[in-house]
C-alpha cells in the first residue's frame, strides 16, 4: 500500500442535517475570489452559520466540542450545483476526513475523491442512526472502514455497552483507488502518454486540415 | 451494434483502462476561465508538468469580470487580480484567450458555441458545472472540479467510469409563450434534482428537433441542475446549419467531411437506453420556481404545493424553502412583487433570448420599483443586439445594458441582491445566497417571464400580459 492510501478513518462525527445541500451553500460564491485554496475553510458554510448565529441558533462548525470532528455526516444528494472544488476543499482543510450521506451529487463526488477524501453511501435509515448517536455524543467514535465496507460506532466508555456497524456503499474504482493510494489520477494519466498521442492522432476532427484549432498559437 | 450517441463518443476516446478501474478518456476541447483554474496551473507549476496540447484549450474570464464597466485595470482589486494571472497562466502555457480586447469575450459556455469550437463528437470539459450547456452539439461534454482541470491540462485527458444514459422524449407543439426554459424547468420538476446523478441526459422528441441550438442549449444548460453531469441532442440539419461557416468549425470540403460523420455518431434508432422518459409538449406551462433548488417549480397557473402531499423525505426542504423564500402554499406566484430583473446567464443570454425579451418590453417601463439589467452572454451577441437595436429597447424601458459576463446569476462581481430582495431571473440556480445576498431570494423563469415581470413589477403570466407588439 502506498503512502497515500486511505483505508480507514477514524474520529469524532458532525452532523449537518438536509437534502440537496449546494455547493453555493457549502461554499458562497462571493469567496472564491482568491487565486489559491488557501484559508478557504474559514468560509464553510459561512452563511448558514451567520444566519443560525442571528437565529440564536448554533451551525453544527461552530459547536466547540465538534471542532475536531473527522467524519461529516449528511442527507441526500450533498454538494449538488455548481463544480467549484472549493467546497470538499474546505470541508478537508476544517479537518474533515470522510463523508456518510444517503447520496452525493455527481460532480462533488469526483472533486471529493480525487483530493484523497472519501465519500461513502448508507441507507437513509442508517444514516439517521448514525446522525442521532453523534448528535448525543459529541465523543462518540466513529471509523469508516473502505476495506470492510462498515462503519464502526463506539459511543460509550465502555465498548461493550453501545457499538453499532453500517453497512457503507462506495464505487469499486473510487474504493480501490483510496485504499490502493492512487486516488490522484494524474500520474497515471500521464504514465503512457505516447498512447495517449498515438490515440488523439486517429480521431477524425483532429484531422480536418482546415480547422484553425488545431493551429498552437 | 447499435449505439447511443454518448456510447459512440465514449468508445471513441477511451484511450486504456487506469490502473484504478476507471477510463482514461481523452478531452477533444478543454475551456479554461479565471476562477477555478488558477490553482490547477499553479500546481502544474509546483509539479514541474507541461502542457501537452495547448491548442486544444480556450480561455475566457466571465465569472468575476465587472459588467458596468470594462476598462483596465478593474476597479475590483481582486477581478484584476484574477484577470491578470489567467492572462499570465495563457501567456505561459501558449494558450488562446479570449480577453476583453478581442471582441470573443463572454461567458464559456456562450461563447465555444459562437465560435464554431463546440462541434459533434468531442468530448469537452471546462471547470464549470454548466459545461453540460455543450451537449446541444452532440457533444460529450461535463464540468469538472479545479483538480480535473490540472488533469485536462497535463494530460489531455481524464480519469472517468461512464454513466447510464437516460431518453427524454419531448413530443408535441408548445403553446405560444412557451419556451426551452420552461421545458427544463419541467423535466426538473416532474424527474427531481437527483434523478440525473450518475446518469447523461439523451434529449429528444419534435419537440426538441424542431428547436433551434440557442433553445436546445438552454435545455441541455441545466441538466446538471437534474443532477445530470451531461446532457445531449442527437446531430441534423439544424446543427450543421448552425456551425457553417462559423470561426473554429470545419471549412470547405473540410466540413462536408465533417457532416456525414457527426451523422454517423447520432444514436442509432435501435440502440438501448437505460432509462426513457416521456413528456407531452403542448401540457407545458410558462413555468416559475418558487423555492430554493431548481426542482422546487411550479405552473404558472397552478396554486403552490402543499408539503404535507409529499413523501416524507422532501418534506422538511419544502417547509425550509417555503420560510427562505416567504411564500406559502396554496398561493399563487403571480404577483409576487419583485426587486430586481436580470436577463443574462449561460441559460438564456444569446440574441434569441434578447429579442423574446425585447417583444415584451418594446414599448414599456420597468415598474419605478424594479432595478433591472440586461448581461448579454458575450460581446458577439452584445454587438449582434445592438446591431438589431435591441439595446435602445432595453434602455429606453429602463434596463441597464451591460457588457458581457456571468453577473447576477452567481455574484461575483458588484452585480448583486442586497438583503432580501426577490430576483426574477433567467438564471439557472435559486439556492439560498446564490445571488450575492445571503437573504436574498431567486425566481427561475424564461427572459421574457422575466422582462413581464420588470415591467409589471411582479411576476406575471406572460400569456394573459399584453403589450403593444405581441397583441
Amino acid at each position: 500500500m502506498a503512502d497515500s492510501s486511505i483505508a480507514r478513518i477514524g474520529g469524532t462525527a458532525i452532523v449537518v442535517r438536509g437534502n440537496d445541500i449546494d455547493t453555493d451553500r457549502i461554499l458562497p460564491a462571493r469567496f472564491l475570489r482568491a487565486v489559491t485554496f488557501e484559508g478557504i475553510e474559514r468560509h464553510l458554510f459561512e452563511d448558514e452559520r451567520r444566519a443560525m448565529a442571528a437565529r440564536g441558533e448554533m451551525h453544527p462548525f461552530d459547536d466547540a466540542a465538534r471542532s475536531h470532528a473527522r467524519v461529516l455526516i449528511v442527507n441526500a444528494n450533498f454538494g449538488c450545483g455548481s463544480s467549484r472544488e472549493h467546497a470538499p476543499q474546505a470541508i478537508r482543510r476544517v479537518g474533515i476526513q470522510a463523508v456518510v450521506g444517503e447520496s452525493f451529487a455527481e460532480i462533488f463526488f469526483t472533486n471529493s475523491i480525487t483530493i484523497g477524501l472519501p465519500c461513502v453511501t448508507a441507507a437513509p435509515a442508517d444514516v439517521e442512526q448514525l446522525m442521532a448517536v453523534a448528535e448525543a455524543s459529541a465523543g462518540a467514535s466513529f471509523t469508516v472502514d473502505l476495506v470492510a465496507r462498515r462503519i464502526l460506532v463506539d459511543s460509550s466508555p465502555k465498548p461493550e455497552a453501545s457499538s453499532l456497524s453500517v453497512e457503507i456503499g462506495l464505487p469499486e474504482t473510487a474504493r480501490s483507488a483510496l485504499i490502493s493510494g492512487l486516488w490522484d489520477a494524474t500520474g497515471q494519466l500521464l504514465d503512457r502518454y505516447d498512447e495517449v498521442e498515438r490515440f488523439a492522432a486517429k480521431l477524425p476532427y483532429l484531422r480536418w486540415g482546415s480547422d484553425p484549432g488545431l493551429t498552437p498559437v | 451494434m447499435a449505439a447511443t450517441l454518448f456510447q459512440k463518443v465514449w468508445d471513441l476516446h477511451a484511450v486504456r483502462r487506469l490502473p484504478n478501474g476507471q477510463t482514461q478518456l481523452y478531452v477533444g476541447l478543454h475551456l479554461v476561465h479565471e476562477v477555478t483554474s488558477p490553482q490547477a496551473f499553479d500546481e502544474l507549476r509546483e509539479r514541474g508538468w507541461r502542457m501537452r496540447a495547448p491548442e486544444r484549450t480556450f480561455a475566457t474570464i466571465d465569472h468575476i469580470v465587472p459588467t458596468r464597466s470594462q476598462v483596465r485595470p478593474f476597479a475590483d482589486g481582486m477581478a484584476e487580480t484574477m484577470t491578470s494571472a489567467l492572462e499570465r497562466n495563457c501567456r505561459e502555457h501558449g494558450i488562446r484567450l479570449f480577453d476583453l480586447a478581442s471582441g470573443a469575450q463572454g461567458i464559456v459556455h456562450v461563447i465555444g458555441p459562437e465560435l464554431g469550437l463546440t462541434q459533434p463528437g468531442l468530448t469537452i470539459t471546462c471547470g464549470d458545472s454548466h459545461t453540460s450547456t455543450h451537449g446541444a452539439f452532440d457533444a460529450l461534454a461535463f464540468g469538472i472540479g479545479t483538480s480535473q482541470v490540472r488533469d485536462v491540462l497535463a494530460s489531455q485527458s481524464l480519469a472517468m467510469s461512464p454513466p447510464k444514459v437516460r431518453r427524454i422524449e419531448v413530443n408535441g407543439r408548445l403553446a405560444p409563450h412557451v419556451y426551452a426554459k420552461d421545458v427544463i424547468l419541467t423535466i426538473i420538476g416532474r424527474l427531481g434534482v437527483k434523478a440525473g446523478a450518475g446518469f447523461a441526459y439523451e434529449y429528444a422528441g419534435d419537440t426538441i428537433d424542431r428547436m433551434s441550438m440557442d433553445e436546445r442549449m438552454t435545455i441541455c444548460n441545466m441538466s446538471i441542475e437534474g443532477g445530470a453531469r451531461a446532457g445531449y441532442v442527437n446531430p441534423d440539419e439544424t446543427t450543421f446549419a448552425y456551425l457553417r461557416g462559423r470561426r473554429f468549425a470545419p471549412q470547405g470540403d473540410a466540413f462536408d467531411r465533417a457532416c456525414d460523420w457527426w451523422r454517423s455518431i447520432a444514436s442509432d434508432p435501435d440502440a438501448v437506453w437505460d432509462d426513457v422518459v416521456k413528456l407531452d409538449a403542448a401540457g407545458i406551462a410558462p413555468t416559475v420556481t418558487w423555492g430554493i433548488n431548481p426542482g422546487q417549480s411550479v405552473p404558472i397557473d397552478l396554486p403552490l404545493p402543499d408539503p404535507e402531499s409529499v413523501p416524507d423525505p422532501d418534506r422538511a426542504g419544502m417547509h425550509e424553502a417555503f420560510e427562505f423564500m416567504g411564500l406559502r402554499p396554496g398561493h399563487l406566484m403571480t404577483g409576487t412583487r419583485i426587486d430586481v430583473a436580470f436577463i443574462g446567464s449561460c441559460t438564456n443570454a444569446r440574441l434569441s433570448d434578447l429579442r423574446e425579451a425585447a417583444r415584451v418590453v418594446s414599448g414599456h417601463r420597468v415598474s419605478p420599483h424594479v432595478r433591472a439589467l440586461v448581461v448579454p452572454g458575450s460581446q458577439a451577441v452584445r454587438a449582434a443586439a445592438e446591431r438589431e437595436g435591441l439595446d435602445d429597447v432595453f434602455r429606453s424601458a429602463g434596463f441597464d445594458w451591460r457588457d458581457a459576463g456571468c453577473s447576477m446569476c452567481l455574484g461575483m462581481n458588484p452585480d448583486k441582491l442586497e438583503g432580501r430582495e426577490v430576483c426574477a431571473s433567467s438564471s439557472n440556480r435559486n439556492f439560498k445566497g446564490r445571488q450575492g445576498s445571503p437573504t436574498g431570494r431567486t425566481l427561475l423563469m424564461s427572459p421574457a417571464m422575466v422582462a413581464a415581470a420588470a415591467v409589471a413589477g411582479e411576476v406575471v403570466d406572460v400569456r394573459s400580459w399584453t403589450s403593444p407588439d405581441n397583441g
